[in-house]
């Protein structure tokens, strides 16, 4: 009866999956409303966490054997650890989805689709940013040549499932490398502190500008901003999906690369790179040669948001003055505010941005759908959840919607242009929206 | 079950109301009980009173078992399919049907979140009292078919005090109508009562009328620490010896008040060895005196502190942490069996102190809290079901403390009910010929039991405990 899948399957549950951690869930069901997919299935308990634990229980105890029920419920998890700061007994679920996805791995290799996919994500795209650099040459040309209209006349991405689809529609402008790189580490003379800056891959090639105008700013509140060089991929991708062991070569060249007593601080601007980030020192703390390394490289690490408002960018904003901009919102970042806590930083920020009123957007914790490759490998649920995001959106009437994490960014430009808004509203990243802010104030004044 | 024999239901609810894959089955195996886990053979989400009498005279012909479950989060196994059959879920009939501002009542659907009906009427300036600890997640019909009591029971009083009127779908197939929006009626036996705390053994409530009160003006929160258990236990009785009912009085011990600590760093004093939060509404002249009153009471009966919330935040954050009081508690241990334990309020120190020496002599590790303002106390054993020989020590305990809260003029649950857990307990309260007139009950009104089987009714009572003093 149980195939010799199924039987492994088992073996490799038993094998990767903590039980202590399983047994800390008690059941009660406090998680349930925080988690969006339980939501957006109209309370179905298979999609909660509490159901989740328990097929994981389940799997391991032989109560279920693997089949494509169990592996749906699975799949159909964001990620997003909404339901972490929702237990009080402590689960430790996003340890918990790690563990299942590296024994599901481990045994089934993954679908064709979703292969390719990773594939084209993973091993080409995230695991080295040179290649990652090429990609984006790509994109560049692409977007120079005409094409980009071209192939959008001509219909060529009807070939793609529809959301990769509308995710090409959004991807922004980028910048040629040359312009950025001037603007590179200039190194003030009274910096008092001294900050080294994780790019992301994702950052450091899509999102150039973002990343040129994170240094300024930096800068202009008088850090000392460096970009240590043989810094890879933060590797969350890789252990949201199975690969751990992947993800953790490259936390061991990351922290090498930062492993400097001259670095104050180690800042990122991505959310969901910044969660990976602090959590190296989890990840390796049985690792007697990184054990320690990692610790003072998780310990230094913080968000953009958290280290402007140390900066005393509070007060620099609030020092300026500019004509009503409307209305400005912020859409979580899932693993910003559910595994590093922070949430008020950004808020505080957007309160004091001249111009702007500030409104919180209902749900603003919620997950928007877009949860790393998530969007591209389970588009229904991803639409549905963004379709009730973009509810609270439409209600607020925001001029802009800020984000801290380029996933999201480009998540929430995809749901405001299928809404046709995109006349009336923007999706930013915070820092491009604090440095126009600033910018515009500076060319008036 | 086979998949022919699922096909009348399905043509009821339609495919995309059917739950039947192995995922979803084990996902409505449990509820918030510990060591109990049984798979349904099918999972429907009808939308209508009348597609439920659809599916319970189906039951009926074949004699499937049906469970009603509201968000499963019952603490005595109520919904836990231990004899298979059909589950029936309320997500499909959420809503709040009407409001009625002139007789102060609101009708709903069964699996309307009690939160989210607490701020419903709250915005128009009335109150529904009754908020389980779970009323984040909690359902109406879950609460009325527990009969479940809260933070406000001490002043406000229990579920069933707010039931006015009801739709409930009975094992026949039948569709009845009880009670009405009416102050008064006595016509007959009370048979909407009879439906409160029934545990879904007796019909299927379909919808439900809730009596509403006004709004009081305002509210205050005190909170007071203690050295001991017994100190914060006399206050209570103190209290309410002083001729004041507060909204809330709420008792924490030391090792929940730890464990809440980790969870929310609210900046709970770790070294008390106990604390009562002390709610009061009404006017503000009403509500200054009386929280002060109770603060003073707390300071002679030796509080090492009691003093005023600063701020409504501050308040809702005590209040959160003493409704996250029992999950919070479960990250000590692998298991966690908690307790209901109800005796008259001017036992409560008797009982406290009893809970700790029975802790004592069985070496386990209990702890409590509870809604101390009504006698009901929460002794939570953490312990691990994976450990034969403990679990037999925390069995004893459990036993003994049934036992006291029984010989003190109490009860064995004064709110979780009675499910598949309490069952073999429930002849120590009622005695025989009380279990004999509810099996009557029950044979008459569902001969062929196919309401909830196996809940509230033992196949055997437990051996009643004979502890001798000294
Ligand atoms: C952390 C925690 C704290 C809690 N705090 C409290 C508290 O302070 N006070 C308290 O009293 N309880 C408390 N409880 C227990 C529990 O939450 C309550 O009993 C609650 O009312 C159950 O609601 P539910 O929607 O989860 O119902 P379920 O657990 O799904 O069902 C409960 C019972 O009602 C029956 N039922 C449900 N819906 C219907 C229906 N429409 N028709 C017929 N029968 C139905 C079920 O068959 C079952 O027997 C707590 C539980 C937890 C986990
Ligand atoms: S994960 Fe936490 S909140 Fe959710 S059911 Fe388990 S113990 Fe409760
Ligand atoms: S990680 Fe997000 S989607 Fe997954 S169970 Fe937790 S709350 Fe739900």
């Amino acid at each position: 009866m149980v195939s010799a899948i199924q039987q492994k399957m088992k073996d490799s549950f038993v094998e990767n999956v903590n039980e202590e951690y399983l047994t800390d869930c008690m059941r009660c069901g406090f998680c349930l409303s925080a988690c969006p997919t339980y939501l957006a299935t109209n309370n179905d308990e298979t999609h909660s966490p509490r159901g989740r634990i328990a097929l994981m229980k389940a799997m391991r105890d032989g109560d279920v054997v693997w089949d494509g029920s169990v592996e749906d419920s699975f799949d159909m998890c964001l990620g997003c650890r909404a339901c972490e700061p929702a237990c009080p007994a402590g689960v430790q679920y996003g340890a918990l989805i790690e563990e299942t996805r590296i024994a599901i791995q481990q045994v089934k290799p993954k679908k064709f689709v979703e292969k390719t996919a990773r594939k084209a994500a993973f091993d080409g795209i995230f695991a080295d940013q040179k290649k990652m650099a090429g990609t984006v040459k790509l994109i560049q040309f692409y977007q120079k040549s005409g094409l980009q209209k071209a192939t959008r006349k001509i219909g060529f991405l009807d070939l793609f499932p529809p959301f990769m689809k509308e995710m090409e529609g959004v991807l922004p402008a980028v910048e040629k490398k040359k312009k950025r790189e001037k603007k590179r580490g200039n190194p003030s003379k009274t910096a008092t502190t001294k900050v080294a800056f994780f790019t992301g891959c994702l950052m450091d090639t899509l999102f150039q500008e973002t990343n040129r105008k994170t240094i300024e700013m930096l800068e202009w509140l008088g850090a000392e901003v460096t970009i240590p060089k043989e810094q890879q991929c933060c590797g969350a991708l890789h252990g949201h999906s199975g690969e751990l062991d992947k993800g953790v070569r490259n936390a061991k060249a990351n922290i090498d690369a930062f492993d400097s007593d001259d670095y104050d601080y180690i800042v990122n601007n991505a959310g969901g790179c910044g969660a990976f980030l602090s959590e190296y020192e989890k990840h390796l703390q049985a690792d007697s040669e990184y054990a320690e390394k990692a610790a003072r490289f998780s310990r230094k690490m913080t968000d953009i948001s958290s280290l402007f408002v140390k900066l005393g960018l509070n007060a620099r904003l609030k020092e300026l003055e500019s004509e009503e901009a409307g209305i400005v919102t912020y859409q979580d970042s899932c693993h910003l505010r559910n595994v590093n806590k922070v949430f008020l930083e950004p808020r505080s920020l957007l309160e004091d941005a001249p111009g702007f009123e500030y409104k919180e957007l209902i749900d603003a914790e919620s997950c928007c759908g877009s949860a790393g490759i998530y969007n591209l490998l389970q588009p229904e649920m991803a639409r549905r959840i963004l379709d009730s995001k973009m509810k609270g959106v439409k209600e607020l009437q925001p001029a802009k919607v800020v984000t801290s994490n380029p996933g999201c960014l480009m998540q929430m430009q995809v749901g405001i242009q299928r809404e046709g808004l995109e006349k009336e509203m923007q999706a930013v990243h915070i820092v491009d929206f604090l440095h126009e802010a600033i910018h515009k104030k500076q060319k008036q004044g | 079950m086979e998949l022919e024999a699922t096909k009348p239901f399905l043509s009821i609810v339609g495919e995309a109301n059917t739950k039947h894959s192995q995922a979803q089955l084990l996902a409505y195996s449990y509820d918030a009980t510990a060591n109990f886990q049984a798979k349904p053979d099918l999972v429907l989400s009808p939308s209508s009173t009348e597609e439920i009498a659809d599916i319970v005279k189906l039951c009926e012909k074949s004699q499937i078992p049906i469970i009603s479950r509201g968000s499963g989060t019952n603490l005595a196994a109520g919904t836990v399919p231990t004899q298979g059959g059909v589950v029936i879920l309320f997500n499909n009939m959420k809503k709040i049907l009407e409001l009625d501002e002139e007789n102060l009542t609101v009708t709903v659907q069964p699996g309307v979140i009690t939160q989210d009906l607490c701020l419903f009427v709250e915005k128009h300036g009335l109150f529904y009292p009754p908020d389980p600890s779970s009323m984040k997640i909690s359902t109406i019909g879950g609460n009325v078919s527990e009969n479940s009591g809260g933070l406000r029971g001490l002043k406000y009083g229990v579920t069933k005090d707010y039931v006015k009127a009801m739709t409930v779908v009975m094992p026949n197939g039948e569709i009845m109508k009880l009670g009405g929006k009416l102050a008064k009626d006595v016509a007959g036996y009370d048979l909407l009562s009879l439906m409160v705390g029934a545990e879904g053994t007796l019909g299927i409530i379909t919808e439900i009328t809730l009596k509403l009160i006004p709004l009081p003006a305002i509210k205050k929160t005190g909170i007071a620490y203690f050295n001991s258990l017994e100190d914060a236990a006399k206050t209570v009785s103190a209290i309410i010896a002083n001729k004041i009912i507060p909204v809330t009085l709420e008792f924490m011990d030391k090792g929940t008040i730890h464990a809440v600590e980790d969870f929310m760093s609210i900046g709970l004093p770790r070294d008390a060895e106990a604390m009562l939060l002390m709610e009061q509404d009404g006017t503000e002249e009403q509500v200054a005196r009386d929280i002060q009153t109770m603060i003073g009471i707390a300071e002679q009966q030796g509080a090492t502190s009691a003093i005023l919330a600063t701020s409504e935040k501050q308040a809702e954050e005590l209040k959160t942490g003493r409704r996250v009081a029992l999950s919070a508690l479960s990250r000590k241990r692998p298991t966690t069996i908690l307790e209901d334990a109800t005796v008259p309020r001017s036992q409560i120190a008797t009982m406290v102190k009893a809970i700790q020496e029975i802790a004592a002599k069985y070496n386990v590790q209990i702890n409590t809290f509870g809604h101390a303002g009504d006698g009901n106390l929460h002794p939570t054993c953490l312990t691990d079901a994976r450990d034969k020989e403990e679990m037999e020590r925390v069995e004893h305990a459990l036993d003994e403390i049934f036992h006291t809260a029984i010989e003190l003029g109490g009860t064995i649950t004064g709110e979780h009910g009675v499910g598949e857990m309490k069952s073999p307990y429930l002849e120590w309260k009622l005695g025989t010929a009380g279990i004999d007139l509810m099996k009557h009950i029950k044979q008459a009104v569902d001969p062929l039991n196919i309401m909830n089987p196996g809940k509230v009714f033992a196949k055997e009572t437990k051996k009643r405990l004979v502890v001798h003093s000294g």
